[in-house]
């Protein structure tokens, strides 16, 4: 590509671009994202190319791995435009009839088709209900962009900001990102202009700005998808931000546990570099900036700032005391400004469409839309982005299609493993940073975790600290022996040792971890454990006074027994049970030898009429 | 924020309150430090002034007021830059810091220096279960740093993460940097590490390290590592001379100088004035 010299020259060749895409109306999309790829999207691009080639239709045609749009429990999609009739769960064997049916004789696959719950099939994507209750700024192009070709961001409006920005000054920037009530989607949700700003004022020649995409919430992938999708809205925002703050050099540290949006990031970077929207004199204005990707080992706890900066400078990445902003003395003791991923990609967004406009969504203290990545159980598991202020309630069933197989939902977990159960009552919550952070958890980065009536809190809590306690560094005593020491308190109290004194010496012992710990992984560490003592206190007391696990999950503390009513005695549970624990003549109710049992749950799981009890 | 300009030094002073008394401070002093000059004692296990303030064991834990709220931070590391009341004392710093306390006796039972250190602070027990494994390391850093950053070796380094946190020499063998100059053992607070000079050699057990002595050139006894002695001659030849030697010989030797030095002094100023 042709290096673009000027902001005109970049305005003529986006419109070349526009004609261009307009004239080829017809084209299919194949979500392309890790989640796809893991359920064979590659093969469908491939069987989907060689199929059109067959047909005679491979000049008119393109098919473009995208980035995922979100419902990547329906993967791999496809979607063929104009029309935007949806397929899920397509399999290369698919690509035959959706050839032959949807593109040559305008039909639709019926078999395809998304069908809700009601057995009404659903054409159009954007009927889906997954995607009717969103609001999706960050994740717009998501499924429309190939993201190994710039041109397609260029088409789509991408790098208009950029030349919007470049016009202004970087005061005004400043001032529209400020305006506009952009907070850090990472989870500290600090005010993204007055941030810049401080970074700005702050003295020195040299100064930096930095992308955090050490994404590691288990259960959490909205970076990773931001980046795989739609790598050049991560970096205009880098190179505007650069533009305002008056640094010269970026960097992204991404996961090494993140290959695919490493691959696409290095790509968009080199087009951007060829096409002059990175390096020296950027559009002729004599700005200078240029971005360098750094791979992360895989610790968690390099996405806290000093930690990342301290590893990116090569030492071992531990945080340090920040009594100085990093705005102030940050990598190699330079003025710093490090975002997250997805605040990044909203830089372009409220430079294109004005701080006014931006400010309008959300809640008077939550501006903008955030994605959450919805797991757990859940029907729709996949990315869903809202305006802030959206309730739970709202995401779990309108968009997440509420619990599978009937069950009840019990809490959901937000903000990743340092935040906290949000229990039923609670789902009418509007989600944002404050509201969150009230109920005892928080915003995070945007996992959430979805939890129905078998889980066991008290087991949640401790999956969550047993987390932390492997991911902190060690460095400081309160997190690496505190974290250690409630884990094995939690651990005493699933397996049925649990002490009338080990709720409060818990809530001590957290409280002093959240007061004392140097960084913010110690500091919310025990957020899990404290929040679900505060919403689910009847659990743990059940556990410690009772000896009994509500949910069934804690194998020390239940029983299975066979329901003698229900049972026909068909045999399949004695057959798997791996402890031959089970027996029963045949055709007569079965019984389970408590001293064999190891509680693995295979009888109940393999019972047909529901005759295996848990107590 | 009130600041005092002393006209001699052009030094801009903050004044702070620490327990109910005033003291003026330079910008950037630590918590710790102005205590100190009021004389008022903040324990601490992992700050040592000849290092950077670390913030680990975070038994230095006070309770800081700004702008009216009420935060609790490390003294060792935290900057004074504008108006801030201390305490050090307040219920819920010592509450934390007994917490602490019995968070590092789970670790380390059997430390007397934590035993002690807990008893000052009012713990004689602790709620939590043992975890430690016989080392009386509670992971300060201190050694690391010292070696580090004071000698220049680095012959040693925190390995794995987290409660699997560990000082050791790279891949746990006998360290081949080491020069036994026993700073390590210096510093440690808790006395997990031991130096010893056993028949020639110094035994540094915790790094399974062992120096030959090397022999004073004057007396010929072992006094010191030969690795020690090179370190800090490295590029110094006019200490070579003096590091050679032992301490004794080498207070004797530097007695004798000062003594003939006196001596010829003195029978110069006979004969230019006539008197001593």
């Amino acid at each position: 590509m042709k290096k673009i010299r000027t902001i005109a020259e970049l305005g003529t060749l986006r419109a070349a671009l526009e004609r261009e895409r307009e004239s080829a109306k017809v084209w299919i999309s194949v979500s392309n994202e890790t989640c796809a790829r893991a359920n064979g999207s590659d093969k469908v691009i491939a069987a989907l190319d060689e199929e059109l080639r067959k047909q005679g239709l491979a000049d008119q045609v393109r098919v473009k791995g995208t980035g995922c749009s979100g419902f990547c429990d329906r993967n791999p999609m496809v979607v063929v435009f104009p029309k935007e009739i949806a397929y899920q769960r397509v399999s290369p064997d698919d690509a035959a009839e959706i050839v032959g049916k949807t593109l040559i004789k305008g039909q639709v696959v019926e078999r395809l088709l998304h069908h809700d719950g009601k057995g009404h099939a659903v054409q159009h994507e954007a009927d889906l209900p997954f995607y009717r209750y969103q609001k999706r700024l960050v994740l717009r192009n998501h499924g429309r962009l190939d993201p190994t070709d710039i041109t397609d961001y260029l088409a789509s409006g991408g790098y208009t900001a950029l030349s919007q920005a470049l016009t202004m000054s970087s005061e005004q920037v400043i001032e529209e990102i400020s305006r506009s009530g952009l907070r850090g989607r990472g989870g500290g949700g600090f005010l993204t202009g007055r941030k810049w700003k401080s970074c700005r004022e702050a003295h020195g020649e040299t100064k930096y700005v930095i992308c955090n995409a050490d994404e590691g919430d288990p259960g959490a992938y909205m970076d990773r998808s931001v980046l795989e999708g739609n790598p050049h809205s991560v970096i205009e925002g880098m190179i505007i931000g650069a533009y305002a703050i008056g640094a010269r050099m970026g960097y992204v540290y991404v996961r090494a546990e993140y290959p695919l949006a490493v691959t696409n990031l290095v790509i968009a970077l080199q087009q951007a570099r060829d096409c002059g929207l990175l390096g020296e004199n950027i559009l002729g204005t004599g700005f200078n900036f240029d971005i360098r990707v750094n791979r992360g080992g895989g610790a968690f706890v390099c996405g806290e700032s000093t930690a990342l900066m301290a590893s990116l400078e090569g030492r071992v990445g531990e945080p340090e005391v920040k009594h100085i902003h990093t705005a102030e003395s940050g990598l190699w003791e330079k003025p710093t400004n490090l975002n997250n991923v997805e605040t990044w990609a909203n830089v372009p967004v409220i430079i294109n469409k004005g701080a006014d406009w931006f400010a309008s969504i959300g809640t008077e203290k939550s501006k903008g839309t955030k994605i959450f990545s919805l797991v757990g159980k859940i029907n729709n598991t996949g990315l869903v982005e809202v305006p802030m202020g959206t309730p739970l309630r709202e995401i779990i069933y309108d968009i997440g299609g509420g619990i599978p197989h009937g069950k009840k939902f019990k809490a959901i977990q937000t903000g990743g493993p340092s935040g906290g159960c949000v229990p039923e009552e609670l789902l009418d919550l509007p989600v944002d940073f404050d509201r969150l952070t009230e109920v005892g958890s928080m915003m995070g980065s945007g996992g959430m975790i979805v939890m129905d009536e078998g889980t066991c809190m008290v087991d949640v809590a401790k999956y969550f600290t047993g987390f932390l306690q492997d991911e902190s560094c060690g460095k400081c005593v309160p997190c690496r022996e505190g974290t250690a020491q409630m884990r094995q308190i939690l651990s005493d109290i699933c397996e049925g040792r649990g002490r009338p004194e080990d709720i409060d010496l818990l809530e001590e012992l957290g409280h002093v971890v959240q007061d004392t710990s140097l960084c913010a992984l110690g500091g919310t560490a025990a957020n899990p454990m404290l929040s679900t003592l505060r919403h689910f206190r009847d659990e743990y007391e059940a556990h410690i006074f009772d000896h009994r696990c509500p949910a069934g999950v804690c194998t020390a503390l239940i029983r299975y027994t066979i329901d003698v009513e229900k049972c026909n005695g068909c045999g399949v549970c004695a057959k798997q049970c791996p402890q031959n624990g089970v027996s029963g003549e045949k055709k007569q109710p079965h019984s389970i030898d408590q001293h064999l049992c190891i509680r693995c749950g295979i009888c109940r799981e393999v019972c047909r009429f529901e005759a295996i009890l848990v107590n | 924020m009130r600041t005092i300009w002393y006209e001699e030094t052009l030094i801009a002073m903050i004044r702070i309150e620490i327990d109910g008394q005033a003291v003026d401070v330079e910008r950037d002093t630590t918590i710790l430090q102005a205590a100190r000059q009021l004389a008022i004692d903040i324990p601490a296990l992992c700050h040592h002034a000849a290092v950077k303030p670390y913030s680990a064991c975070r038994i230095c834990t006070v309770e800081v007021i700004r702008r009216g709220r009420s935060q609790l931070t490390a003294s060792c590391s935290y900057p004074i830059r504008e108006e801030i009341q201390v305490l050090t004392n307040s219920e819920r710093v010592i509450h934390a810091r007994r917490v602490l306390m019995e968070l590092l006796l789970a670790q380390c039972p059997e430390s007397k220096d934590i035993r002690d250190l807990a008893h000052r602070l009012g713990v004689e027990n602790t709620r939590f279960r043992t975890r430690g494994e016989g080392s009386n390391c509670i992971l300060c850093g201190l050694c690391v740093r010292v070696c580090r950053d004071v000698i220049g070796v680095s012959a040693i380094s925190f390995v794995n993460r987290g409660w699997k946190r560990e000082v050791k020499t790279p891949f746990d063998a006998p360290s081949e940097v080491c020069i036994a100059c026993r700073a390590c053992a210096h510093v440690c607070p808790t006395g997990a590490i031991q130096a010893e000079d056993i028949s020639g050699n110094r035994m540094l057990s915790f790094w399974q390290t062992s120096r030959e002595l090397q022999a004073c050139a004057s007396c010929g006894r072992p006094f010191a590592p030969g690795a020690e002695v090179q370190h800090l001659t490295r590029g110094r030849d006019d200490l070579r001379e003096s590091l050679g030697i032992c301490p004794q010989c080498r207070r004797t030797e530097t007695g004798g100088r000062l003594e003939r030095w006196t001596t010829s002094a003195q029978s110069r100023a006979i004969k230019d004035h006539g008197t001593p």
